[in-house]
């Protein structure tokens, strides 16, 4: 019944590893602001348009 | 006005901008629309030819960023070529105003990229010096008219860290928590069989392990905290809760080293989880708001200083006396001093609360906080920043931090009690088991310690106040932290300042009084008021909003006297009385501008401040249950007129300094007195620093305020009694919960006393009361805020 001790190493070591990227996600401060990428996610879209006629107006 | 803006929809103030037949809310929005809506890139060109079109007062106002020494302190990172920095903007407010800035290196090349953090109001920027210097990004950022604010206060606070213990400690016991949970599952519903014997000694090691940093680690400020009470002997609620967590881990360790049992571990994770996400709850703050100001959030980094004849830009604290300084239009007086110009006409709202302009002469002392209008005046500085009058009342303890006034909140008061009986109980069945089974005594007085543990208490005040708070933060009435709720319900005098507190600031009414204008006679003087600064004549110029303009010629103006103009051979005057040469008839002492055509006297517009809507109404609710005053630092001009609109039993007292402020509640609070007080100005700093809440109000929040236990936007003023009412109706609430919160420790010592408690109604019983005291102060705090 050795399978018992792979599958509490495999669960340990996935909670673990759950627990550190939270940690480094905490710390490049993704978590300092919750509000502003809600927004800015939506303004993608007319980036990429603009973009775009910023190069033709150039051409 | 209710005008909503086209693009983003919030309502327009004070400085809409029409555009194609369409108002918006900021330059912003106008700005995406006409993106938007054209569909072309001609408005990146329009901007990219501002620098030509910077208002006239951003020139010179930068200057200070050219100072090497200013930048090395303002900026976040340099290598000499690339720099970040970060920008406070307070005019950011929708989404566009994100766009905008995000959007800044399309504008100009140098700029890499930017960043908004919009909660916090900040705009962090990447960008290579060698072609932008950073005094040329703020004007442009100033010319697009997001003007970053740079005080004294930026160059202290923009490299601060952010503390994150309490998430990470959070963040381990939850993973715990999880995790023991998962352990110690098989126990409870198998007691006995082949795999569990076998693995049951590995999943116990496991447990206790999981453990460690929980207690170590996460509960950590719980145990500080309780040892600290101790030491102070002071029994807070810190002490029965350490108490409980560390007679659950060793009463577990104990259990699982002699294998009488499996622990309490998940109890143990659960409790410490259950406390710190209470914890994290009552830790709501504003970002965007700072209670904490003080006189270096409004005075500049750099002032511009005369040496030998050169302008030379200065750092404030490196300002000492005998330094001749020189301050333009708008700019504030950094120092005391003697005014070497002719003449100046300082503004001293911030100091006073006196909205109208004083003029001074050759010779006069100047007092910081002051702010210059009209042309540039040179002064000499007697004092440096920190010894000058305005700024030493910081110096005054109140506002030392570590002066916290000793506040014992319920959830404390409750606890001292609270413990002491706890100890009793576990001392009475320690007695009760050595005569009859001396076996029990160990196992029984450590299952009273850890039932007893205050889990559902200590988490009854932080959700019910700290869901409060974010209630009225939605509201509009912002509040430093939890404690400021309870400390409203013990109010006893409420202090209110009048300018800027009782009266609004924007609008002041103005009356005319004399015989009516021809038409042409409005636009005479319309247009003799455009040429002026003064901030009564731009107030009196809006009244003529509907009328032309035209040419005039030799306009004088002497300052603290009046205008003179010449139309054609017409003689125009606008000022004193004595200017004019009109009868001086005022006897409210209200502020007066008279008129006079061709040496006539032809009328006069008379100022009256406007009071908010509802203060009568306000005034005479809380005069049932408080004691109440006005502290007005202005003349007693209006005095009569506040008698016949506030209740009876109102003090009144004006020509009060700040000092003098400040000294009057601490006076009442020898008294015995709670003291709440509401005012807006800086005078107002040290009352709202020395009473026991204080509020600021103001007509925007995001201009600044001093440092007070709250912020309350003007606009709900007259919700003030509702907000009293609400804080003690959630004390209530805490004080219910309180009561559900020991019937649950009744049924759980009941466990314990006669020796039954096993780990798994410990498991059921301490989350169960956590949770459903959390269900039960968040349903009824949310149900009182919306009535």
């Amino acid at each position: 019944m050795g399978i018992i001790f792979l599958l509490i190493g495999v669960s340990f070591i996935i909670a673990a590893a759950f627990l550190l990227l939270f940690f480094k996600s905490v710390k490049s401060g993704q978590y300092d602001d919750t509000y502003t990428p809600s927004v800015r996610m939506l303004f993608d879209d007319e980036l990429v348009k603009d973009n775009n006629q910023n190069k033709n107006n150039q051409n | 006005m209710d005008t909503t803006c086209y693009h983003c929809g919030t309502p327009c103030e004070k400085d809409a901008i029409a555009f194609d037949a369409k108002i918006f809310c900021c330059n912003g929005c106008k700005t995406v629309y006409e993106i938007l809506n054209q569909n072309e890139l001609s408005c990146y060109y329009d901007f990219e030819k501002s620098p030509g079109s910077i208002p006239k007062e951003l020139k010179g106002k930068y200057d200070y960023l050219d100072n090497q020494e200013i930048i090395n302190k303002l900026v976040e990172f340099s290598d000499g070529k690339t720099t970040v920095v970060s920008f406070y903007i307070p005019h950011m407010h929708c989404s566009s105003c994100i766009w905008i800035l995000e959007n800044l290196d399309k504008l100009n090349g140098a700029i890499t990229h930017g960043i908004v953090n919009f909660p916090n109001k900040t705009f962090r920027v990447t960008f290579n010096t060698e072609t932008i210097t950073i005094k040329e990004l703020v004007t442009l950022l100033s010319a697009i008219g997001y003007e970053p604010y740079i005080s004294l206060e930026s160059l202290e606070v923009g490299k601060k860290k952010v503390d994150r213990t309490l998430l990470y400690q959070l963040v381990i016991a939850a993973f715990a928590f999880g995790n023991v949970m998962l352990m110690s599952f098989p126990e409870y519903v198998q007691s006995h069989g082949y795999w569990l014997d076998k693995y049951k000694p590995l999943f116990r090691l496991l447990m206790l392990l999981y453990s460690i940093p929980v207690v170590f680690y996460s509960a950590k400020s719980y145990l500080v905290s309780a040892y600290k009470g101790l030491r102070n002997g002071i029994l807070n609620i810190d002490v029965p809760i350490s108490l409980g967590i560390l007679v659950l881990f060793f009463r577990s360790i104990y259990d699982v080293v002699t294998g009488v049992g499996q622990g309490y571990f998940d109890s143990l994770t659960g409790l410490v989880f259950f406390l710190l996400v209470g914890k994290y709850f009552q830790q709501q703050t504003y970002n965007f708001l700072s209670f904490e100001r003080d006189y270096k959030s409004y005075f500049p980094i750099a002032v511009t200083t005369i040496e030998k004849g050169k302008e030379l830009i200065k750092q404030i604290y490196d300002v000492k006396a005998g330094n001749r300084l020189l301050i333009r239009n708008g700019e504030l007086l950094p120092v005391d001093g003697i005014l070497i110009s002719d003449k100046a006409l300082i503004d001293y709202s911030f100091v006073t609360g006196e909205r109208n302009p004083i003029l001074k002469n050759n010779g006069d002392p100047l007092f910081a906080g002051g702010k210059q209008l009209g042309d540039a005046i040179e002064m000499d500085a007697t004092k440096s920043v920190e010894n000058s009058y305005l700024t030493q009342m910081w110096s005054n303890a109140v506002f030392d931090k570590s002066n916290t006034k000793d506040f014992k909140s319920l959830t404390d008061r409750v606890s001292q009690y609270f413990t002491f009986v706890i100890l009793i109980v576990a001392l009475l069945a320690a007695v009760y088991w050595y005569f009859h089974d001396i076996k029990l005594i160990f196992p029984v007085v450590s299952a009273i310690l850890i039932v007893a543990c205050p889990c559902a208490l200590a988490l009854a005040a932080p959700f019910a106040l700290g869901n409060t708070i974010r209630l009225f933060g939605k509201t509009g009435f912002y509040l430093k932290n939890t404690q400021v709720v309870e400390r409203m319900t013990h109010l006893t005098t409420l202090i209110f300042d009048k300018t800027g507190t009782l009266t609004s600031t924007e609008a002041s009414v103005i009356n005319y009084k004399g015989r009516t204008l021809s038409k042409d006679e409005k636009q005479m003087v319309k247009s003799v008021l455009r040429a002026s600064n003064h901030p009564l004549s731009r107030r009196i110029y809006k009244e003529f909003s509907d009328v032309a303009t035209v040419a005039l010629s030799d306009f004088e103006e002497q300052l603290g006297s009046g205008i003179k103009a010449y139309f054609n051979t017409t003689a125009i005057r606008i000022g004193t009385a004595s200017f004019v040469g009109a009868k001086q008839v005022n006897e409210k002492k209200n502020t007066v501008v008279y008129i006079a055509i061709d040496n006539e006297f032809v009328g006069q517009f008379e100022f009256k401040n406007n009071y908010r809507a509802g203060l009568e109404a306000v005034f005479s609710k809380l005069a049932k249950d408080y004691k109440l005053v006005v502290l007005s630092g202005d003349n007693d001009g209006e005095k009569k007129y506040l008698q016949s609109i506030l209740p009876d039993g109102v003090e009144l007292l004006f020509n009060q300094k700040p000092q003098d402020k400040l000294d009057y509640v601490a006076q009442l609070q020898e008294q015995g007195e709670n003291v709440m007080m509401l005012g807006d100005g800086l005078n107002d700093a040290g009352a709202l620093a020395q009473s026991d809440v204080g509020i600021a109000l103001a007509e925007d929040i995001n201009v600044f305020s001093p440092a007070c236990d709250a912020i309350f936007d003007a606009k709900q003023f007259e919700n003030l009694p509702a907000f009293i009412s609400k804080s003690k109706k959630t004390s209530k609430i805490i004080i219910l919960s309180f009561i559900f919160s020991f019937l649950y420790n009744i049924v759980g010592l009941s466990f314990a006393i006669v020796g039954d408690l096993s780990p798994i109604i410990a498991a059921i019983l301490m989350p169960l009361s956590s949770i459903s005291i959390v269900f039960f102060v968040t349903i009824l705090t949310n149900r009182i805020n919306k009535n």
